[in-house]
């Protein structure tokens, strides 16, 4: 089952939360709102739910105008960072409680709520309380009980975030893994984790200050970002002002070979290169300027570099002798590696 | 405050037995000593006898027991139940109203239970509704005094109550109904129990308002101790009063118990 948001905003006492949102989510695709806390993402996905009421516009689940309706009547699985299980009741009974209330016959409860346990390999701790599992075991008797009422969309909001980083990616492959299970569940996942969108979503919204600023693919968004804030957003970004030339753009004094088209020479853009794809020595594009920082990352080198007084990252292999402190290095890159980004617009350095 | 020499530990010890001893244990000792006695006229109670609890365990006194602990028991659950309805319904209101329902809701225990006694006893002296001279007048008092206690504790609890618990069921497919039943009261559950077990506290002890009210067939026990301690039976009196005491602490110590074995975390 599709969702889709049709210019929906919402609005606490006069404050703009959420500003006009437009979004289509495919069926059985799995769409990451990614975005800063504040952006609004969580507040989307509250709006699905039916926790919050949109000021105007209208919520859509498949051809089904939702927007009215109570949260118990639109047969949305959620799963929040804080899990929510019921305290009083045991993990089989956490996974029963959605079929309960929808009066499903008892056999049938007890085969499915043996089914969502399974899927989630949680199967042997049927009988505990929710106090006596981990934190991750918590997480997937969660998903388990959403998953139970056979929804067909699954809200997750920030799902991961109160796991430590090992269970995290863990987790984020079983999340995957589910998905494939359930190829016709629609997923919106709410998160903050560039990673988690990246590895996880077909598609991703970034959102910033309650708007949505771009939406497409994990690598459209990676290799050419609408804009400064979801280049910075979604993976890392050198972001450099430069001044349009006829055939290329220029960084104070350094003259860079690189794609303008759409641009007007003389105008003012943002040269956005990610910065493992910035290399040490000669080459095309080169960039001069002073070692600020070095940070050894075991299988990177990390380095900080001062050209012109804007600070550019660059992300190398290894090096067997980095240079010093204070050193002058060149840096290049290819043409291909740069996006040209107009300037000033949704730029947050 | 975090007390760490030994000596420090030991003069805070000190200093709390000092306040304790006197204020809380000591006058409770005192009529403990007085229930076995005979006489006080030197230093310590004399004359040890158990006469005083055969007294205080027969006829009369253990018709008052009774009409004690019924009237405890209904008045703390009917205001159990009349406080937490509010209580739920003053959470699902915007900030002003919830303001009027608290303000309404410790009226009760702001005016003196003299005043809130004689008021029910004016309105309920003549028809349309007519119970003076009968049980409910009471109870009825009873329960107003104590459901202001159990308005506040339920209310406080409900502030706590992460909502994400409702909006799980809700968005599990549970109607309002459901998720009342089913989540937020067994959540709620050890502090209703707690609730009750200060309402049951409180209706045990009155005294003031069920003075103007009770009928000569329904005598709560304080009314009785206050009657024998009137006529100067004061070892009698002392026995009775250990009597209520301990009924009372008996019922709480039971409704602990189903308090601990319903809190989950």
């Amino acid at each position: 089952m599709g969702i889709r948001f049709d210019a929906v905003t919402v609005a606490y006492d006069g404050n703009v939360v959420l500003d006009a949102l437009d979004l289509t989510v495919a069926p059985g695709e799995v769409m990451a709102l990614l975005g800063p806390s504040g952006s609004g993402k969580t507040t989307a996905l509250r709006a699905v739910a039916g926790f919050v009421r949109p000021a105007s516009g209208r919520v859509f689940l498949g051809d089904r105008d939702v927007t009215d309706l109570p949260p118990h009547r639109r047969g949305i699985g959620m799963v929040v960072q804080q899990y929510a299980l019921f305290p009083h009741l045991r993990v089989e009974d956490n996974v029963a409680f959605g079929l309960k209330a929808r009066k499903v016959p008892k056999a049938e409860i007890r085969t499915r709520v043996a089914e969502a346990l399974e899927m989630t390999g949680m199967g042997a701790y049927a009988r505990r309380h929710p106090r006596e599992l981990s934190g991750g075991q918590q997480q997937r008797v969660a998903i388990a009980r959403a998953l139970a009422i056979r929804p067909g969309v699954l809200l997750l909001d920030e799902p991961l975030s109160a796991l430590d980083a090992q269970l995290r990616s863990g987790m984020l492959a079983e999340l995957a893994r589910l998905h494939r299970e359930l190829p016709d569940v629609s997923i919106l996942y709410v998160t903050h984790d560039q990673m988690e969108a990246l590895t996880l979503a077909d598609r991703i919204a970034v959102m910033d200050k309650a708007r949505l600023q771009a939406c497409g693919t994990p690598r459209e968004l990676y290799r050419a970002p609408a804009n400064a804030f979801t280049a910075s957003f979604v993976g890392n970004a050198n972001l450099l002002p430069v001044t349009v030339g006829a055939s290329g753009a220029a960084l104070g004094t350094a003259e860079l070979k690189i794609d303008t088209s759409g641009a007007a020479p003389g105008a003012s853009a943002t040269l956005c290169v990610r910065p493992h794809l910035v290399g040490l020595g000669d080459g095309p594009n080169r960039l001069t300027g002073t070692v600020t920082e070095i940070q050894w990352r075991g299988a990177t080198h990390r380095l900080y570099v001062d050209v012109d007084g804007h600070r550019v990252m660059a992300d190398l292999p290894e090096l067997r002798t980095p240079p010093a402190h204070g050193e002058s290095v060149t840096l290049h890159f290819a043409s291909e590696d740069a996006v040209l980004l107009p300037a000033g617009v949704g730029d947050h350095g | 405050m975090l007390v760490h020499s030994r000596k420090a530990k030991w003069a805070v010890w000190a200093l709390f037995l000092l306040l304790f001893l006197p204020l809380f244990a000591l006058p409770l000792l005192v009529v403990l000593g007085a229930s076995f006695a005979t006489n006080w006229s030197s230093v310590l109670p004399s004359g040890p006898t158990t006469a005083n609890y055969e007294a205080a365990t027969r006829g009369e006194a253990l018709q008052a027991l009774t009409t004690s602990l019924v009237t405890a028991l209904t008045a703390s659950l009917l205001a159990l139940a009349a406080g937490t309805w509010a209580a739920l319904a003053a959470a699902a209101l915007k900030r002003r109203s919830r303001k009027v329902m608290d303000a309404l809701f410790v009226l009760p225990v702001a005016v003196p239970s003299v005043v809130v006694g004689l008021a029910i006893l004016v309105a309920f002296s003549q028809p349309p509704v007519l119970l003076n001279g009968t049980r409910w007048i009471v109870i009825i008092a009873h329960t107003v005094l104590v459901t202001a206690f159990a308005y506040q504790s339920v209310s406080a609890a409900i502030t706590r109550l992460d909502p994400a618990y409702e909006q799980a069921a809700a968005s599990l497919g549970a109607g309002p109904a459901q998720v009342l039943w089913r989540v937020k009261l067994p959540l709620l559950l050890p502090s209703l129990t707690a609730a009750a077990g200060l309402c049951f506290a409180l209706s045990m002890g009155e005294l003031s308002a069920t003075m103007m009210l009770y009928p000569p067939d329904w005598t709560p026990l304080p009314v009785l101790i206050h009657a024998s301690t009137d006529r100067g039976a004061l070892f009698t009196g002392s026995a009775i009063a250990v009597v209520l005491m301990a009924a009372t602490l008996l019922v709480l110590l039971a409704v602990s118990r189903i308090r601990t074995r319903a809190s989950y975390r």
